[in-house]
């Protein structure tokens, strides 16, 4: 036996240090495999617990080997880095990804597995049992998609995605299961012992539709974002349905004869199921979000408590037999928006990741494993009835969708065309819960492994046929797209604008339908249940949110993009260089082209506020500006945080500007700068004027920080960072200093040392373009303040200080 | 109420026409709440649509009142404002908020997008000379975050001027130096918002099917 388990374990650890060399990750590589391999073989001819022959003497041993204890989670470890490994193999080369989904790569190197392990006569891992399954594989996999699911479109579908998982499910099962029993009664099969109740419970088992390579494809190719949903929501709940059919199912399949008292009691026992799961997944929700209400001074654990809360509202499902998939997927649900405003940024992204990460390795073991198993176990390979089930699970699917969209469209607001109904019905493919469903069946049932045979050829047939095909056909049929990545300020405020137009409209009707619901729950959420489970439970409005992320983003852009060259400007203590003579030396024209590249490429991609389409595998694409945001929170919070404000920035423009705090900056500046900067801060000012076509001048000081734009000509995003900062500034410090001659020196400064930040943005296009008149005209390093050497010779330097000379002249 | 609906069934016959994927039924409905809102009344005015109670708490109540007694929603090229509004007119305003059936062709939905957008745009353009200036782009987001309590109104001031140097910035990347923004013509507004989907924000199912629920909504009103 021992020598056994050394020979898999040895054949294991071949395996791994195998795929690693082949996934060219070698500095990777745990030195533990290789040593493990040269370890190994020594003890065969021992055949005991002793290593070395040193040990046989009655003394302290100096090496022992004790590998049966050690035995299941090694090979567990084992297993999960053979399946990591091949997953960064897919991604050497990142193409085999888009043509070819990764369930079905995964399949083929289990199938590989798969015959290498059935060559040596290796036995299959035993860890997929049902315990196993559903207590340690599933509960991960429906947390990431509960987690990650996208909130909004989510709850404006929610009828279709529950009549698509919860009729549709339904309809397939008993279709796919009555049809397969009509084909039992042929005698020419050889299936006819398999009964009606065990002809449904295996049809149970391959209605359950998993489509993360669909969900994948939708994704790459900005399908609609109904379709999109209906699929992903389908998936998700369809699962719960699928396990609680499958467990009556199962159930009614031991007994001899059904009565229609148990179908009665089925029925009644499918609603206690779901809504008893949803119960349970809203009370944990509920408890994790106030729990981690007081998780600021632990900080270290805060993410445990997620995993912990949704674990246990699983568990407690699945003590109490009601559907634990419901509880897990409402738990995250209900959680995650209190969660995520309640932990700090860190915290947010280790949940974000370990939810991805435990869903995604516990998929890729199942598919993984798909693929040994296929090859080990024995098969029951009966053409007619897995034929048959092909036909009949792609014919009750199309019917279905069919059937199911006509019924269901006349109460959505935009019904479904017949291209969405292919993506629905074609996006279909049968995943790891129909395969661990099949696999976990009891053994009392008589053509268990035809039922395992057949589930594992319609996952096959559809996980390699529709996945593969299914981006072609979306693409060539033309689904309606919608494209998801706005992220500009004015459709944030035009999407409220519309939101609570509609609400409006609704309340005017007197009608009670989904916005009405909508702004309804949004108002107990604000006064209630905020309070209630969020610690700073001050109500945002989304487009404060994301105009503060726009903010944060600029300043954080500026700084990563400009720090070199901020502080070429800044950073020298005394300002004895002016502006333009030093860039000149330091940046070429095609440095400067490529700022502005960056610049305008990055600059309004803000962070989606809602993580809106994540795929199965990977984490949504914000996380890198999340690290960012992690590395520049505390500092650029600081200083754009109205209290400290002043007190951070006010000494900083002492340093770089040199102008006293109360010192009349009147007499460098030209007044027009100030009118700039008190119309910016006047509640009202002329409208009449600066709405006539002249533009008069207090019309163009009105709308003097639009007017910059017109200094800027090849990058205007450039501009928008200054002015956006600008105007905060004026905003934020204006919230909280009262007119005061006191406090407008200090505005001033800060005015003027975000000018300069900006102003030297401005600076370096001038430069491009005006780099050789600027040659020409040799800079006098003078000790003077920028500022006060700007009259006399920066008459084309800088749009933004040139710009007070303009307007007499205008006049 | 009998005497009423022979009065609707003309409405709605020469409201069909116009109106193409509205039924006399949902007509009815409408008809009804027109005169609940109304009093009966052959005409709506605005206390009586300020009397709503369920529109007490959107922030943006103004501007959807006034939408109602515009008359450059009613597609006549009028300008102005009702003091009153008929059923009629009531019809045509909601009659922006259908949602596009199986059978629109994609012409159809650009114009019905088009449509949408124009309502918006009205809303934001309250003296309709043909822009949004900054003026009034930032009345429209203090509207919509008055709400939210303590952002005030420098924020909203603040996010109002981003959004206009915004798009300034997408519409006019090549201004000369001495013209200014004057404020959003449609077509930048249109231009702004050409990536956003419509269709799932600017409709309101009732004028297809909601016996149910215009019964619910009468009930608790």
């Amino acid at each position: 036996m021992d020598l056994n388990i050394s020979r898999r374990a040895a054949a294991l650890l071949i395996l791994c240090s195998g795929f690693s060399l082949l996934c060219g990750c070698r500095g990777e590589v745990p030195p533990k495999p290789t040593g493990g391999v040269t370890i190994v073989p020594p003890i065969k001819p021992d055949n005991g617990p002793q290593a070395y022959p040193e040990a046989e003497k009655s003394n302290l041993p100096v090496f022992t080997m004790d590998y049966p204890r050690i035995q299941i989670p090694f090979e567990i470890t084992l297993w999960m880095l053979l399946a990591s490994f091949a997953k960064i193999g897919f991604h050497v080369y990142h193409k085999i990804t888009i043509w070819v989904p990764e369930s079905c790569l995964l399949i083929s190197i289990g199938l590989i597995v798969g015959a290498i392990m059935h060559s040596v006569h290796e036995e299959p891992p035993a860890v997929l049992t049902s315990n196993v399954f559903f207590l340690y594989m599933l509960p991960p996999i429906v947390l990431d998609s509960g987690y990650f699911m996208p909130t909004r479109p989510f709850f404006e579908n929610i009828g279709t995605v529950l009549w698509f998982a919860v009729v549709g499910t339904l309809w397939n099962s008993i279709g796919i299961g009555m049809s397969l029993f009509a084909i039992c009664q042929i005698e020419a099969f050889g299936v006819q012992d398999i009964n009606l109740q065990e002809n449904l419970l295996f049809a149970s088992i391959i209605s359950a539709v998993d489509p993360v390579a669909v969900l994948n494809v939708f994704e790459d190719v900005n399908v609609n974002e109904q379709l999109y949903i209906v699929v992903f929501g389908e998936c998700l709940f369809n699962d719960a349905v699928t396990v609680v059919l499958y467990n009556m199912f199962s159930f009614v399949a031991e007994m001899p004869v059904v009565e229609p008292v148990d179908v009665f009691l089925g029925v009644a026992r499918f609603f206690v199921v779901g809504l008893g799961g949803m119960g349970f997944g809203i009370l944990f929700g509920f408890v994790a979000a106030f729990t981690t209400r007081f998780t600021s001074k632990v900080r270290e654990i805060e993410p445990l408590f997620i995993f912990m809360y949704s674990y246990l509202a699983y568990l407690v499902a699945e003590l109490f037999a009601i559907s634990s998939i419901m509880a897990i997927v409402t738990c995250a649900l209900t959680m995650k928006y209190y969660v995520e405003e309640n932990v700090s940024q860190r915290s947010c992204t280790t949940i974000r990741h370990v939810v991805k990460m435990l869903g995604s390795i516990s998929e890729t073991l199942i598919f993984f494993f798909l693929g040994v198993v296929t090859i080990t176990t024995e098969h029951e390979w009966n053409w007619g009835y897995i034929l048959f089930t092909l036909l009949f699970a792609f014919v009750w699917r199309g019917l279905g969708v069919l059937v199911l969209t006509q019924i269901i469209n006349p109460f959505r607001t935009i019904p479904f065309n017949l291209k969405d109904q292919f993506g629905l019905a074609y996006g279909g493919l049968r995943g790891a819960i129909s395969f661990a469903l099949a696999f976990t069946l009891p053994d009392n049932i008589g053509r268990k492994q035809l039922f395992v045979t057949a589930t594992i050829a319609i996952i096959l047939f559809t996980v390699f046929l529709q996945g593969i095909s299914i981006r072609p056909l979306i693409e060539f049929i033309n689904v309606r797209r919608t494209n998801r990545n706005l992220g500009t300020i004015n459709v944030e405020i035009h999407c409220r604008l519309m939101e609570h137009t509609i609400a409006g409209i609704e309340d005017l009707c007197g009608q009670w339908s989904h916005f009405y619901w909508k702004d309804k729950f949004m108002k107990f959420n604000n006064r209630i249940l905020r309070r209630i489970l969020i610690r700073d439970s001050r109500a945002e409005s989304s487009i404060v949110a994301l105009y503060k992320k726009l903010e944060l983003q600029n300043a954080m852009e500026i700084l990563d993009t400009y720090e070199t060259l901020i502080g070429t400007f800044c950073s020298s203590e005394h300002h004895t260089t002016s502006f333009s003579a030093k860039p000149k030396k330091k940046f070429l024209a095609a440095d400067l082209r490529n700022m502005h590249d960056i610049l305008s490429k990055n600059m309004y991609k803000i962070r989606q506020r809602t993580v809106a389409y994540t795929n199965k595998h990977t984490l949504p694409n914000d996380s890198q500006t999340k690290e960012i945001l992690i590395r520049r929170h505390t500092s650029i919070r600081r200083s754009l945080r109205p209290g400290s404000f002043q007190s951070t920035m006010v000494p900083k423009s002492h340093k770089y500007f040199s102008l006293p705090a109360g010192q009349s900056l009147d007499l460098k500046f030209p007044p027009a700068r100030l009118n700039d900067h008190e119309t910016l801060s006047e509640v009202a000012y002329p409208t009449r004027r600066s709405r006539s076509g002249r533009p008069t001048r207090s019309s163009s000081r009105a709308m003097m920080p639009l007017r910059r734009l017109d200094t800027l000509t090849e990058a205007p995003s450039v501009d928008t960072v200054g002015d956006g900062g600008r105007i905060t500034d004026h905003g934020v410090s204006r919230t909280n200093s009262s007119y005061s001659d006191s406090h407008v020196a200090p505005r001033r400064h800060l005015n003027s040392s975000n000018d300069n930040d900006s102003g030297s943005v401005d600076n370096l296009r001038n430069n491009h373009h005006e780099a050789p008149e600027e040659e020409e005209e040799p800079q006098p390093s003078s000790s003077s303040p920028v500022w006060a050497a700007e009259p006399r010779d920066g008459t084309t330097r800088n749009p933004l200080l040139r710009r007070p000379q303009w307007n007499p002249k205008k006049k | 109420m009998r005497t009423n609906y022979r009065w609707i069934s003309d409405v709605s016959s020469c409201c069909c026409l116009c109106f193409f994927s509205v039924s006399p039924e949902q007509i009815k409905n409408l008809h009804k709440r027109f005169q609940q809102l109304s009093d009966n009344e052959e005409t709506i005015s605005r206390e009586n649509l300020e009397k709503i109670p369920a529109l007490a708490n959107n922030p943006i109540r103004k501007q959807i009142i006034d939408a109602f007694f515009d008359k450059r929603n009613q597609h006549q090229n009028e300008v102005g404002a009702f003091q009153e509004i008929g059923f009629e007119q009531f019809l045509m305003v909601m009659s922006h908020f259908r949602p596009p059936t199986l059978k629109t062709t994609e012409e159809e939905r650009e114009a019905m997008r088009k449509e949408k957008l124009r309502f918006l745009f009205n809303m934001h353009d309250t003296d309709n000379d043909g822009t949004i200036t900054l003026e009034e782009y930032r009345k429209v987001v203090e509207e919509l975050l008055s709400k939210s309590g303590a952002i005030g109104l420098e924020a909203a001031k603040a996010i109002a001027d981003a959004a206009m140097l915004e798009v300034a910035s997408t519409n006019v990347p090549h201004m000369a130096p001495d013209d200014f923004y004057e404020g959003i013509t449609f077509e930048h507004f249109e231009q702004i918002l050409k990536g956003l989907e419509m269709e799932s924000r600017m409709h309101i199912r009732f004028l297809d099917v909601d016996t149910m629920t215009m019964r619910c909504g009468k009930s608790k009103s």
